[in-house]
């Protein structure tokens, strides 16, 4: 599907280009993107070193392991196939928590490392596993408790009261995340109705 | 109420930098900075290995959107979604947000310059951009970084989690504020 939508993208963006006699357009707008590429991946650099680092002496301290304990029995109902001591599972909790707690920075890196550790796991290495299907559902549907980002901006544009969206966000989130929790559980049970994954 | 989320928002991440070193250098005697340097170390070929996925997919979107194409598709679907609730000039924000964080974040800031933060539309906006996360980025980071290429689902559930995302957001919004 990825490679449809890349696809589709790509191809109907030059076209519509073609048609509105803007061809030019589509030059810059490949060199704009290659260099905003560049940009966002340099800007990830600076942070996820941080944030790796970071996360080493967390772990080295004991403290994610406390706090897989933590939110374990949720951890260990959304994740049923990952073993019960295996390290995946701390990064997995401390990214669930990064991300309740707004701190986007801190979640990508160890949702990269719970990624990681979850492909160890995992023994078909270009399909993604069950864990990681559920891993990834939650990361896009948000789970945010404190947008900083949001507030940040609101405050920014002269909000008279930047944090008044943090319930709205609050529920919006909860029933979001609830929902691709269950699209998740979905679409799996129908993968192996059907017979599962055909290579 | 408020005042201890805004104190928390801007509070959490120092005291959590903070303490995890102190932490672990007091009560565990962790070496903290050979520990950290030794951590960091992987964050660089973590980050390299995504360069590849990050330029495909922004390419993509940007021509996408300096074509016209996005205009076209909003056009398009105007008309089905005014009924439901969805003012129009939210609808870029909520086809953007899947493809481009950045991207939405900067139609959120048009429309608080616009209408205003406290607006509907500000608040609406305020709580899609927080609500929800750019799939499409994190299926490509997170699945790029470990080379997996056959997503099964996952894109699926990521794409009508956004639906739901926005759906909620509009649900939510009108109930508290409408």
């Amino acid at each position: 599907m990825i490679n449809a939508i890349w696809l589709i993208l790509l191809v109907t963006g030059i076209i519509v280009a073609a048609l509105n006699g803007r061809i030019d357009v589509v030059t810059e707008a490949v060199l704009n993107g290659a260099k905003q590429g560049v940009v966002v991946c340099a800007g990830l650099l600076s942070i996820v070193v941080f944030w790796m680092g970071l996360m080493r002496v967390a772990e080295a301290a004991g403290l994610v392991q406390s706090l897989a304990k933590l939110i374990y029995p949720l951890a260990r109902f959304l994740y049923p196939s990952v073993p019960k001591n295996h390290p995946a599972m701390g990064s997995i909790v401390a990214n669930m928590s990064a991300n309740m707690l707004g701190l986007g920075s801190a979640a990508t890196p160890l949702g990269l490392k719970a990624m990681q550790q979850l492909q160890e796991l995992n023994p078909h290495k270009d399909r993604a596993s069950d864990a990681m299907c559920t891993l990834l559902a939650i990361n896009t549907s948000g789970l945010t408790i404190i947008p900083a980002t949001v507030i940040g901006l609101r405050l920014q544009y002269g909000s008279a009261r930047p944090t008044e969206i943090v319930i709205t966000t609050l529920l919006a989130t909860f029933l979001a995340t609830t929902t691709a929790v269950f699209l998740d559980r979905y679409f799996r049970a129908r993968e192996r109705r059907k017979g599962g994954w055909q290579e | 109420m408020m005042q201890v989320v805004q104190w928390f928002a801007s509070w959490s991440l120092p005291l959590i930098i903070a303490f995890i070193p102190t932490y672990a250098f007091l009560i565990k005697k962790v070496p903290v900075y050979d520990t950290f340097i030794d951590g960091a170390k992987g964050g660089f070929g973590t980050v390299i290995k995504l360069l590849p996925h990050l330029v495909g997919m922004l390419v993509a979107v940007t021509v996408f959107r300096e074509s016209g194409a996005m205009e076209y598709l909003i056009k398009l679907l105007n008309p089905l979604l005014q009924p439901l609730g969805v003012p129009p000039e939210f609808l870029p924000m909520a086809l953007l947000r899947s493809i481009s964080g950045s991207g939405s974040m900067a139609i959120m800031t048009d429309i608080f310059q616009a209408h205003g933060p406290d607006s509907f539309l500000g608040r609406l906006a305020s709580t899609m951009q927080g609500a929800s996360d750019t799939t499409l980025y994190v299926l490509t980071v997170y699945f790029g970084s470990v080379g997996i290429r056959k997503a099964r689902y996952a894109v699926k559930v990521g794409l009508l989690a956004d639906l739901a995302s926005v759906i909620a957001a509009l649900f939510v919004t009108h109930w508290i504020f409408g």
